[in-house]
Order: structure tokens, then sequence, then C-alpha cells
């Protein structure tokens, strides 16, 4: 229950000025510029706009620079604005196929037509706490080749020829949106996508790591991963026909599934699908992961059970800021629940120790 | 002064008098038979200027407009697509319907909201030739004893007021006049 | 005629594209060095808002909605009744205005001028630094060898 409670204004702005402070730090230190961030943090700030669910590196910059570097904070902050803005539209299905990528590899295909492109990736790095670093941030500059002209095709466009892969047939359905109506179960792929991609990296990554240790197994492959920027294009009402409105980095990563078949389906390979805001490897694929989980019933696969293969459990509590919403609030004022509470458990134990006593005067 | 355009005629400056258009919006919708002025765009015809202040005010691209009869023209549906982005449906599926009331008729034609979601509903901008404090007397939520205004169908929008909480809600426009019915209001004629 | 008309439609599609695309910075920069600017009223004053981003399952499947993106947009009318529209990428109004007075002046004998000083260096720029990208992208192209298992 909540009541209102007064008082306490000069506390609260006496703690929002020390928490600006704080924020601060020692101020003989340099200040973080906006553009600092951006440029030398910009994997966080890829997340932030991941999970905030909107794409503007210059607000999730600012986000976790009001935020204290809180990444969940920074993502509360970047979704309170999202709210505010007119919804101008949707746009059309970007073309991940046309991506001008950064990084391209497949773990199940070597020869895959366009190569495997690395990319500036912390793969065969050694994790070795690099010391020079600490004094100072200078990079040598990064060799170039000879780029490739042409777009970079899918892997799976190549397993399709066989029909030994699952297909997924364009549509031109207008996906739910659950930033306008409410999530309801029994749900949909769209809307589990969507659900997923803003899900929180730590969480979508738990559930994922549980289907590789047994939980749902599915047994998957990276059959591709992309880095890259694509372009945004929309219809314009006005105009009467698209344009491009913008550019996004987007990581994409489809997996490749082991499938043995099932009651309707033959036996093929599966596929799950991640696609997720700026350079954010892990999410993707982990998302990948879980989507191939929630599958089960429409490949006619059983359900084991699995915590992965449970949309209601997965979607209800993979937003954190929904958790830490509901979450946190059990520290603020609580008064006259717990009043309440209190009368009860006195009253409980009056009525135990009364029932007690008129038996041990009897003994 | 610049070239008129199949786009003029919209906010000058749009979130201060969307405020102002909303705000007088909400006021003659939370207090039935009070009647206000609306402005701040010049619609393309027949629309009226309070009628298209209040579309302009409260469509998006998410909310689907009905244009019934005469103001289903080519001028208002580009004006409307410009400044909101609203997808043009028809009566069925629509959240705003706009024209006179011989046009919008009848009322079986449009959503009324569900038990569960009683908002999922079409509110009707009815455009008038007349909207003045008389004729029939409004009684219920938001008004202190009586008011009157003049509507255009008693018995029409009695039976709305009937299937209270679903039902339909009613914006007046005349000129740069504004009022409303919304569904909770009940309604007498004379008596 | 129709021809022409898609000729037109595909040119405006480009610039239009490559205004919305264009980094704030280069833009203004090259807007600063085109003196014969017309005047202009508002049709639609500059305003920030959100696309939704589409994606599909799959990368060829059913559209599924990934996320938002900010926008700016806003439209001019020239004097003699040109009409700009400027989208945009970002939060700039700046940029938007620009963006849509370069959509009106191109439709106008201003713009071969403005294609030559302005659109091209813009557009060379832009691709000079995506194929930067991709040669760095390009150096880190690797062939991996599988270990024969020794069968033969």
């Amino acid at each position: 229950m909540y009541v209102a409670v007064k008082g306490g204004e000069k506390a609260i702005e006496n703690a929002h000025t020390w928490l600006a402070e704080e924020r601060r730090g020692a101020t003989d230190v340099a200040e973080l510029s906006l553009a600092q961030i951006r440029e030398q943090l910009s994997l966080a700030v890829n997340r932030v706009m991941a999970e905030g669910s909107l794409f503007d590196p210059n607000l999730a910059a600012l986000a976790i620079k009001q935020a204290r570097g809180d990444l969940i904070e920074a993502i509360f902050l970047v979704r309170a604005y999202r709210t505010t803005l007119p919804r101008f539209g949707y746009s059309n299905p970007v073309e991940t196929s046309e991506m001008a990528c950064d990084r391209r590899i497949s773990a199940t295909f070597k020869d895959a037509p366009g190569g495997q492109v690395l990319g500036p990736t912390f793969d065969y790095t050694h994790r070795l706490l690099d010391f020079k670093l600490a004094a100072d941030g200078e990079a040598p500059k990064a060799p170039e080749g000879t780029a490739r002209q042409e777009p970079t095709p899918h892997i799976t466009e190549f397993l399709k020829g066989e029909d030994i892969i699952q297909d997924e047939p364009a549509s031109d359905d207008t996906p739910g949106d659950l930033t306008r109506e409410p999530m309801e179960f029994p749900s949909n792929r769209p809307l589990r996508l969507q659900s997923l991609t803003r899900g929180d990296e730590g969480f979508v990554l738990g559930m994922a790591y549980s289907t590789q240790r047994g939980y749902a197994r599915n047994h998957a492959f990276v059959g591709e991963l992309r880095i890259g920027k694509v372009a945004v294009e929309m219809e314009i009402p006005e105009l009467g026909f698209a344009i491009d409105i913008g550019e996004v980095e987007l990581t994409e990563c489809e997996t490749v599934n082991q499938f043995t078949g099932s009651k309707t389906e033959p036996p093929q390979f599966t596929r799950g699908y991640g696609l997720v805001f700026g350079q954010s490897e892990r999410k993707s694929i982990a998302m990948a992961l879980v989507d191939r989980a929630l599958r089960w019933e429409e490949l006619g696969e059983d359900n084991l059970g699995a915590p992965a293969q449970d949309e209601e459990f997965v979607l209800s509590h993979a937003d954190n800021i929904q958790a830490t919403g509901f979450l946190e609030h059990i520290k603020l004022p609580h008064y006259v629940d717990f009043q309440s509470e209190l009368e009860l458990v006195r009253k409980l134990r009056r009525e135990a120790e009364e029932r007690i006593t008129p038996k041990e005067a009897a003994e | 002064m610049a070239a008129q355009t199949q786009f003029s005629g919209g906010f000058q400056n749009a979130p201060v008098q969307a405020a102002h258009a909303f705000r007088a919006a909400m006021t003659v919708m939370a207090r039935p038979g009070e009647i206000r002025t609306l402005m701040g765009t010049e619609p393309p015809a027949p629309l009226s200027m309070a009628a298209g202040t209040l579309l302009l005010t409260l469509c998006d691209p998410e909310t689907k407009v009905y244009l019934a009869g005469d103001a289903d023209t080519d001028a208002v549906c580009k004006w409307l697509t410009f400044h909101t982005g609203a997808p043009i449906v028809s009566a069925g599926n629509a959240d705003f319907a706009v024209g006179t009331w011989g046009a919008l008729g009848p009322l079986n034609a449009y959503r009324i909201g569900t038990p569960e979601y009683p908002d999922r509903s079409a509110t009707l901008i009815v455009e008038c030739d007349q909207l003045e404090q008389s004729g029939a007397i409004l009684s219920g939520p938001g008004i202190k004893d009586t008011a009157r205004l003049s509507l255009p169908d008693v018995p029409a929008l009695q039976y709305n007021a009937m299937l209270y909480p679903l039902g339909c809600d009613f914006f007046f426009t005349c000129g740069d006049k504004i009022a409303a019915l919304p569904r909770s209001t009940q309604i007498r004629t004379e008596g | 005629m129709t021809n022409q008309t898609e000729i037109a439609t595909q040119a405006r599609k480009e610039w239009m594209g490559l205004l919305a695309r264009a980094p704030d910075d280069a833009l203004m920069t090259l807007w600063d060095g085109i003196q014969d600017r017309p005047s202009f009223e508002w049709l639609r004053s500059p305003e920030v808002g959100g696309v939704m981003v589409r994606g599909r399952t799959g990368a060829t499947g059913a559209p599924f909605n990934l996320g938002e993106m900010t926008v700016t947009r806003c439209s001019v009318v020239l004097q003699d009744g040109t009409v700009g529209h400027g989208y945009v990428q970002g939060r700039s109004k700046p940029k938007a205005e620009v963006a849509a007075l370069i959509d009106a002046m191109m439709q106008t004998p201003a713009a071969d001028d403005l294609q030559a000083r302005l659109l091209d260096p813009l557009q060379q720029q832009m691709q000079a630094a995506k194929a930067t990208r991709a040669a760095k992208a390009a150096a880190t192209k690797v062939e991996f060898f599988t270990l024969v298992r020794g069968e033969d």
C-alpha cells in the first residue's frame, strides 16, 4: 500500500546537491565530455542505446555521465526521455544483407563467401591488463586492406538451396509494439524479439547459458555474426515515397541449430535470431539462443519445463527497468504497511502465548 | 508572405499552441455544456478552425481518422497527413471521426470500446451550423446542477449515454467554437 | 513523363538520404560556404521525435520492432511556393532546417550550383570515411585452415 508522506524536502534537496557534487568527483581531475564518453566508452554507450531502446549515441553518453556510470540508471534516463518523443512513424525493416560490415564471422562455414572478417574484436586477446593505457592512451593506426565493393550475403542464404534449413518466409504483417500495448501471453515471435533486444544483457545471457548447460538444450552454432551500419528507410506520407532517415549500427547473430525433427517438422537445421543496436555481440548471441529456445511450440518440440522455454517467465523478467523499479521501491517509505504487519505479528504472538499459558497452568 | 501550399495553415508554434488547444479540449470535455474558442490553425475547407485545430492537437500516426461526407477531400487528407501522420480509415476502425451530424451517422458504425478497455472507442467531432448554450438539459459528472447545449440529435445521444461505460464521446465544433459531450452525461429535453 | 518523374524522385531520395545521414558538423561547415540563401516560411517548424526502427525475424522473415532512433524534421516554403522537407537523424534543429532548405533549393535553378558546392563534397567526405572503415575491416579478413584428421 502506498501512503503519502510529508516533509523531507530540505533533506532531499541537499541529497541531490551532494549527488551532483559526487558525480563530478574531485575537481582537480578534468571533467569528462560527452564526446569522450561517446568515443572512448562506446560499448557502454551501445548497451544504454540497446536497452534504453533508443539509438542516439550523444543522449546515451549524457545519460551515462548523469548516472555516474550506473548503466541501468542511464538506461532508465533514456527510457524516460524516449517517452517524451512524438512518434513520427515506423521504418521499413532494415536490410541487414546490405550492411557495411566492420565484422563478419561464421563458426560453421570457414569458406563463407565474403570471407571471415574479424573487425575490432576482443577475441584472441590475452585478457592481460595493458598497463601502458594507464600512462597514455595513444593508439596505433589500424592497417588497411583492399575493401570489398559488393554487399556481403547472409550465410543462411547458401543453405537454403539444399532445403536443409528452416525457411524464414517474408511477410508484411504489422508487428505488435510493446511500447504501445502491454504484453499479453501467449505472445508471438516479433514481440518476443522486441522484448529480448531491449532486455537486460545479464538476464538474457544467463538464460542463454542455461540452454547451453542442458535446460532445453538446442545445440546452437553461430552461423553468422555481423556488426556494421545499415541505412534506415521510412515512407514519408507527404512525399509519397521512402527516404533514408539515418543510419544505425547493429549487431546481428544467426544461430544454426541441430534439429532431429519433430511431429510436425522434418530433420533440418533451425534458426535463432539476435539483432541489437550498436556493437553488442554477447547480447545478440544470447538473444538468438533464447529466441530459439522459445520457439519450441512452433517447431513441435516437447516442453521440457526449462526456464528458457517459458515465454511468460523470460519476457516478464527480461526488462531491467521494470525489475529495478519494483525491486528498489521496497526501500522507499512503507511505514504504514510495516506498522500493520507489526500489529499482526504482535497479535499472533499474544494469541499463541494465551494458548500455551492455560495448559502450563493445568500441569 | 510566402505562397500558400497544400500544407499551409498548421500551428506556427506547435508546442505552445497545441498545449493551449489541449487545455481547451480537456476543459470542455470535463465540463459538458461549456463553450470555448479553439484557434491556431487554418484548415482547408470544409473543416472549421476549431475542428482542424482539434485534429492537429489530438492526432498522430497512431490515431486513425475517418473523414465523413464532405470532409473527405483530397486537400483535407493531405493536410491532415502532413501535420499529424494520422492514417485515414473507415468509420468502424476510427479513433476520431469528423464531419457533419448527417454525414457521420448512424452511430452504430463506430467502435464503443470493450468492457475491459472502454477507451477503445471513437471520438466524434461533429461540425455544427450553430453552437450555443440552449436546448437539451445536461447533468452528470463535471456539471453543477444542469447545463444546456444545442445538440444535433437528442435520442441518438441519449442512447449512447445508456451504453455507459461503453459508447462514443463527442466534440461539437462551429467556426472557432468548441463544446463536448462525454458518454457519462445524462441528457433530458424540456421538463 | 513518368520516366522524368521517376528520375526526379530518385534524385530527391538520394539528396534527402544523404542529408539525413550526414554528420552535423560536415553539413554545417559546407552550408556556411553557401551565400545565396532564399528567405522562407515554416510550414512545420523543427520538431524532435522518434522513429521505431524495424528488423525482420531471421533477417528475411516477419517484421518486428527493434527500438527507436531520434529524428528531427521540419518543412519550409520558399517565396515562389517551392516546398522543402528536412528529415535528419539526431536532435539538431539547425541541421533539419538546413536539410529542408537544401531540399527546396534543389528543386529550383540553384540546384546545379548547390550540387557542386555542397552535395558532391559532402557525398565524397562520407564515402571516404566509409571506405576507410571498409579497408580496415578488409585488413582483418582471415583464412582459417582446418587440420585434416589423417584419414588417408
